[in-house]
């Protein structure tokens, strides 16, 4: 019985070549840059006291329901987490000796994983501000893009039967009118447009502004208090291809939440070897091609039973 | 025995036995969860939650049960490429567990999908189409069950077109003859569409890389799903001929199934080899022996146990170990599949997943109808071949 050994080969080879593209590295993918006038948010977790004024902020300006699941009585605004009715929450990191607030709420990718995964582009990146917009109008809910955010940020509504993905889109909805110089020398919009966390924040631990000014603030206050922060270093800058979402932390980021994932981004390798097989609609269909070509010709001594080499009988 | 003479031949007998009854009111407890769910949310039935939003409906329902319905897919490329004519008759019934388990996936996503009544925009607006390899499986598995229709439909033609309603006759007569001209096409979609998808869906799990295990985060995956599926779908073969032959007493060909168990065997063997030799280069295999790197572990043992199995010219002759091995072979190439999806994405410590009584009612309730959808196909339309007489063929 050499021929089933022979067939197994045959049909393993006919399987590698359709998928040999996936070995291709040569197909790089290109970089994303953000858009020049991305906006952004810079946190940082020394000016942060956990007040939470930007998670009563954030529900009142989403008009969200208030989540009182997080303590028994249900009298307070007290989420866990974020969830179906909550897109930004503080929590507190302890390490040790160290303590610390830390915000969460998307951050805004520069190249998402979320928008690469949703087939519809629901989710997708605006082009001029860089914010990662959600279109429920296109969303079936299948939920791979809370499979594929690496910060594990939008959420579903599982409570409910005619459900949503929720998550922070930098309050876009407020917005009215464009961006201009504001008075503290970041790019602002009108009071009550901007991002309603930075506009309530009381320490201004999280403030918003374009991406390039509130890269240049986090490089200038590690530059003034040289020891003060963790490592020297801005996450999001390069993290992932970078964010548009900043941290300054006197902790180590990942004691945050905030995983050590790499500046590659995180959609690189399933789109490097997607795009590898599928460029240009030219592999499925030279397979598609030569599948035909094989079924012509063995059609017939197939269906009459007696295949060239497959008649034992 | 010669397999030339054989016929595809509807196996008759009555339909409603109790172990029927049974299998249709699993489907009615499916049902009935189904519809509960639609009215009350997803979060009314399913254990799925916002680190956890996929489980066993996916991994299960849609990521195993297309690949157990890769058994059409498995069989036309040794009937049609390798131009292995002796299993032609295996097409019919591997056609119809592919269409099924496709069919099974179909409901499952139906289910799964939040807003399911948005997704007939995902084949219409092709403009916004994305370069999702979800986009690619959402696509690739519709059309292919439209292939399937097709290449199943000469099943029941034959019988309608012998009909003594002669409107019905004529119509199935005419859409044979359509069929016929085009089944080089449709043959070769056949084949396409399942390299196209199977392989995506392994790609689709690099998309959520950050947070995989690293032994199924390979950029090898969309190889190693496709591989897989063609194992399960031989393995599926197997088992479907040898309880059709129990169950139906048609004639079962032990060379044949044999000769099928081999070559579930050999891909078997070639995909332990090249998962291990895959992990060893990326030097991820002292990965295997701690924590969630047992699964790796025991997805390629219980494959090799299945293969072993097979081992004899002996044992591949008999039914018995054939379906042993077959059993083992899907296990471990289920287990692959399910740790893919479920074991190795890893949200992090303060998320949990297992599956709600409701959740699984819904999966069992599925499964439930392909089985008694098989039976009653199989009762009643030309699909198993060389069928032998027997007293239960007296029709009820």
């Amino acid at each position: 019985m050499k021929v089933s050994r022979r067939s197994v080969l045959k049909v393993l080879a006919a399987a590698a070549v359709s998928t040999a593209a996936s070995a291709v590295p040569a197909i790089a993918r290109e970089r994303k840059v953000a858009p020049a006038k991305a906006i952004g948010m810079l946190y940082d977790s020394t000016r942060c006291i956990g007040c939470k004024a930007c998670v009563a902020a954030c529900s009142e300006a989403n008009h969200l329901e208030p989540d009182r699941s997080g303590i028994a009585g249900g009298l307070h605004l007290a989420p866990v987490d974020l969830n179906g009715r909550t897109k930004n929450i503080i929590k507190f990191c302890q390490d040790g000796e160290q303590q610390s607030f830390v915000k969460s709420q998307c951050m805004h990718c520069i190249d998402p994983g979320c928008a690469s995964a949703c087939m519809l582009h629901s989710l997708h990146k605006n082009e001029r501000t860089g914010v990662v917009e959600y279109d429920p109008q296109w969303c079936v809910g299948c939920r791979y893009c809370q499979m594929a955010c690496p910060f594990n940020v939008p959420k579903f509504e599982f409570d409910k039967a005619l459900p949503k993905i929720v998550k922070c889109e930098l309050c876009r909805h407020r917005v009215q009118d464009a961006a201009v110089a504001g008075a503290d020398g970041f790019t602002r919009y009108p009071r009550g447009q901007g991002p309603a966390c930075c506009e309530v924040c009381p320490r201004s631990a999280v403030i918003y502004g374009s991406r390039e000014e509130l890269l240049a603030e986090a490089h200038r206050r590690i530059a003034e208090s040289p020891n003060k922060y963790y490592q020297g270093r801005v996450y999001g800058e390069k993290e992932l291809g970078g964010t548009q979402v900043l941290y300054l932390s006197h902790m180590p980021f990942a004691k945050l939440g905030l995983p050590e994932f790499g500046d590659k981004p995180s959609p690189d390798v399933a789109y490097t070897v997607q795009e590898g097989i599928y460029r240009g609609f030219i592999a499925p269909l030279a397979l598609y091609g030569a599948l035909a070509a094989m079924v012509m010709k063995n059609k017939k001594s197939a269906e009459s039973g007696d295949g060239a080499k497959g008649g034992r009988s | 025995m010669t397999t030339h003479a054989l016929e595809h031949r509807e196996v008759g007998g009555p339909l409603m036995t109790p172990a029927y009854r049974w299998l249709l009111l699993v489907v009615l407890l499916g049902a009935l969860t189904l519809a509960w769910r639609f009215v009350n949310g997803i979060g009314s039935v399913a254990a799925l939650n916002n680190g956890y939003p996929w489980g066993v409906w996916i991994a299960i329902d849609v990521v195993v049960g297309t690949a157990l319905g890769c058994g059409g897919y498995a069989v036309a490329l040794l009937v049609y490429i390798l131009n292995k004519g002796r299993y032609h008759p295996l097409v019919r019934p591997a056609i119809l567990t592919s269409m099924l388990g496709y069919g099974l996936a179909v409901i499952a996503v139906a289910c799964d999908l939040g807003r399911f009544w948005d997704l007939w925009k995902v084949p219409i607006f092709f403009w916004r189409w994305s370069h999702s390899p979800q986009l690619e499986v959402a696509i690739c598995v519709m059309l292919y069950n439209f292939v399937l229709v097709a290449e199943l439909a000469p099943a029941f033609l034959e019988k309608w077109a012998k009909s003594s309603n002669s409107g019905l006759a004529s119509f199935s007569q005419r859409t044979l003859k359509v069929l016929e001209s085009g089944a080089v096409w449709i043959l070769a979609l056949g084949m396409l569409l399942p390299t196209m998808h199977q392989s995506s869906l392994g790609t689709m799990m690099l998309l959520p890389g950050p947070r995989m295990h690293p032994l199924w985060f390979t950029p090898w995956l969309p190889f190693l799903f496709l591989v897989n599926c063609l194992m399960l779908g031989y393995a599926i073969v197997v088992i479907e001929s040898v309880f059709s032959a129990r169950a139906f007493r048609v004639h079962h060909d032990d060379d044949m199934v044999a000769a099928i168990g081999r070559v579930a065997m050999g891909v078997s063997l070639f995909w332990v080899a090249f998962r291990i030799g895959d992990a060893a280069i990326a030097g991820k295999l002292p990965l295997a022996f701690s924590g969630r790197g047992w699964f790796f572990v025991a997805e390629i043992v219980v494959q090799l146990a299945g293969a072993l199995m097979l081992a004899t010219d002996a044992m591949r002759r008999s039914p018995m170990w054939q379906v042993r091995s077959a059993l083992l072979l899907i296990a471990g190439g289920a287990l692959f599949r399910v740790n893919t999806y479920l074991i190795a994405f890893q949200p992090g410590a303060q998320w949990s997943y297992f599956p709600a009584i409701p959740e699984l009612l819904i999966t069992f309730g599925i499964i439930a109808l392909e089985v008694a959808l098989y039976i009653a196909a199989v009762k009643r339309f030309p699909i198993l071949s060389g069928v032998t007489e027997t007293s239960s063929r007296s029709h009820a």
